[in-house]
């Protein structure tokens, strides 16, 4: 066993419950798993913001400009260095089984959600083709679910290229092909400002959408 | 069940075209590259296919246990990985080694390009002004002939500060002479930024150019190039004249990788130069059994010994680096050398226990500044130190080989640690004393009981001076 991340070899802990159990397999080594920071506790109970207590800044912001478009972002671990660097390298770079190494708390983190129909983001055509994999697709592929396409895209400058103030003005990038009558899930990669989850969530919520959410890895 | 096993090892080049179509397209020369790597447009690039200037290549070669990826030799089945690939629809392997410099995918063909353009052959390209001492003009001419034969390799063993770069001077006006291509690489960055300013003024007409990790200019166009060993993934059989410094140095010694790129890198009947001031143990063995020619300098180019490491033991360095602190015994020696007119190069373990010692110094009062791989301002701090700006530099490993400061004093933080290998000790030593103005230099490694490293460190010193006194 290799650890996906840093390719170090992992030696697998023996234990009396090797005896009689096959070793659990690991994708990540301890080192790497130790400086990816897991959500335990919320600090804001809307979008999962660590260094808040109750509502934060951003959420109370997003309820007066557009009140009741989300329900609510769910997310697994905080948007560090280490996580960076991973996003980098996973995305950008497109070093796509990465993301094995963070499956299992993916599907820990969906526990309660796996009734609603998985939504993913959708890349524009040519950004797609760049990188050979949809991000979103296959955070969805990788927690088990059946990925659900109800949105298509105009082609747009990456968010992450952008500040803060020209994404909070960006017009909404996504069409809307298909409602649905159940509860959807969102699924990304990163929470920053939530606008994309909320472009997509408004349209949804107008099509007459009982009830809107979100996931992510990062926040 | 041989050939199975023998298709294994062998890394045959034989897919490299062998017919080179002359063409004008300076920056696809010798190229090794991605589709989105070609700075052209979609109908240029089949027109140059269709004219083979370019030739596409399967990206990976099939071998009896797994696939090959062709850019950097990597076989090893933990670095391949398949991703469902949204371009072609099906699951496609993509070699996860050299994923840094852009993925290679099973599917998508990678592009080489023709390395037959006329390069400018300027007829008096040096413009250095220097002489070269004996010694080194030996080693030139050596090199000279080498590169006039063409075809063949050379070791040129050299000692810290014994002129390596003013010795390929001849080779390279040589070289130039004969509109050859040359590429220098080395694996640090550091030593390809150092370089680059001083192969600038001595070869002006030629447009010189660096390559590496974040650098500037990414075209790689010019006849003679300066490049981090990394590079050389983008190349395949472009140059003529491959010198390749700092043989030795992490991460070319062990990475089987970058051995298979530098050898790809130059055409087949190119001279290749190593240049090293302390061979591994498998490079010394070949010169034992006279596979390899080398020429060996073991004066530095003042004249002047190289100066003999000190062995100061200091029982109390753990418990005291520890808590993030110097002994006091080194701290007096420190105070000490504050009053010469030398600046001080202290080199520590790790980043941590560097950054951790500079604040302790900054504390006591000193006028000092810690440099790291992890520095995102490490090219500025350099140069300011060069420029005598600050007096004291607590560094790492990284700043062990090529480079140069004029006049400094050099101590070794707990140099029996796995980090500091004999080949370490002997370039960190190598540090002091490099002008002519200040040919010695103090160098006391502090440790806490002598490893076999620092002994064969300070016997491998004191060997080379005993041979240049004989020369």
């Amino acid at each position: 066993m290799r650890c996906v991340i840093c390719f170090e070899e992992i030696l697998p802990e023996v234990t009396w419950s090797t005896f009689y159990k096959p070793v659990e397999e690991k994708k990540m080594c301890s080192t790497c798993a130790s400086k990816n920071e897991k959500i335990t506790v919320p600090g804001c109970t809307a979008c999962f913001r660590m260094d808040s207590k109750g509502l934060c800044r951003d959420c109370l912001q997003w309820q007066k400009t557009s009140p009741g478009v989300l329900d609510g972002n769910k997310s697994v671990y905080a948007y560090n260095a280490f996580a960076k660097d991973f996003v980098a390298r996973w995305k950008y770079r497109g070093d796509y089984v990465l993301l094995e190494a963070l499956q299992e708390e993916i599907q820990k983190g969906l526990t309660g959600d796996r009734e609603k129909q998985a939504v993913y983001v959708p890349l524009s055509e040519e950004r797609e083709k760049e990188r050979g994999f949809n991000q979103s697709k296959a955070i969805i592929q990788a927690a088990g679910l059946q990925p659900v396409s109800l949105f298509q895209r105009k082609h747009s400058e990456k968010q992450s290229k952008r500040k803060k103030r020209d994404r909070m003005e960006a017009e909404n990038p996504f069409t809307l092909i298909e409602t649905s009558p159940d509860p959807v899930l969102i699924v990304d990669d990163i929470y920053t400002t939530g606008r994309t989850v909320r472009h997509m969530a408004s349209l949804l919520k107008a099509g007459g959408c009982p009830s809107v959410s979100s996931f992510t890895i990062f926040r | 069940m041989i050939s199975s096993i023998r298709s294994y090892f062998p890394q045959r080049l034989s897919w490299i075209p062998t017919s080179r179509p002359p063409h004008e397209y300076f920056e696809l020369a010798g190229k090794l590259l991605l589709k989105h790597e070609i700075p052209l447009s979609e109908e240029q690039i089949s027109h140059l296919v269709s004219t083979s200037v370019l030739t596409k290549v399967d990206s990976f070669e099939r071998h009896y246990f797994g696939p090959r990826c062709r850019r950097c030799g990597n076989q090893q089945a933990h670095f391949f990985a398949t991703m469902p690939h949204a371009s072609c629809g099906r699951d496609c392997t993509y070699c996860r080694y050299c994923i840094q410099m852009g993925r290679v995918l099973a599917c998508e063909p990678i592009y080489i390009g023709s390395s037959n353009v006329k390069w400018p052959a300027p007829a008096h390209p040096c413009a250095w002004e220097g002489t070269l001492t004996p010694a080194q003009e030996m080693a030139a001419d050596e090199l000279v002939t080498l590169v006039q034969s063409g075809g063949g390799e050379r070791l040129v063993w050299a000692v810290c500060g014994a002129g390596k770069t003013e010795m390929l001077f001849p080779a390279i006006t040589k070289a130039l002479q004969q509109g050859k291509r040359i590429c220098l690489a080395t694996p640090r960055t550091d030593v390809v930024r150092e370089l680059l300013p001083r192969m600038k003024t001595a070869f002006p007409q030629v447009g010189v150019q660096a390559l590496y990790g974040d650098s500037p200019d990414k075209r790689g166009n010019a006849p003679f190039l300066l490049a981090t060993t990394h590079q050389l993934y983008r190349f395949a059989h472009a140059f003529d004249v491959m010198i390749i410094d700092e043989v030795d140095a992490f991460p070319f010694h062990n990475d089987p990788s970058l051995h298979f790129v530098s050898q790809r890198a130059a055409k087949p009947e190119a001279a290749v130069i190593y240049l090293t001031a302390t061979p591994r143990k498998k490079q010394k063995r070949k010169i034992r059994y006279k596979k390899l020619p080398v020429t060996f300098i073991p004066r530095r180019f003042h004249g002047h010994p190289l100066p003999v490491p000190q062995l100061k033991l200091t029982p109390t360095l753990h418990r005291s680096l520890k808590k993030g602190e110097l002994p006091t015994r080194i701290l007096k020696s420190i105070a000490e050398q504050n009053l010469t007119h030398r600046q001080l190069l202290l080199f520590l373990p790790s980043i941590k226990k560097a950054e951790e010692i500079a604040r302790f110094l900054l504390e006591e009062g000193y006028d000092v500044k810690a440099v790291h791989a992890e520095d995102t301002d490490r090219a500025e701090k350099i140069a300011a130190f060069r420029k005598k700006e600050y007096r004291m530099l607590v560094t790492t490993t990284i700043l062990e080989r090529g480079v140069t400061f004029p006049s400094v004093d050099v101590f070794v933080i707990d140099a029996g640690h796995a980090v500091f290998d004999e080949a370490a000790l002997v370039q960190i030593a190598g540090r002091a004393g490099r002008s002519h103005e200040d040919p010695s230099g103090n160098v006391i490694f502090y440790h806490i009981g002598k490893t076999d490293e620092m002994l064969d460190a300070v016997d491998a010193i004191l060997y080379m001076n005993r041979l240049g006194e004989k020369g």
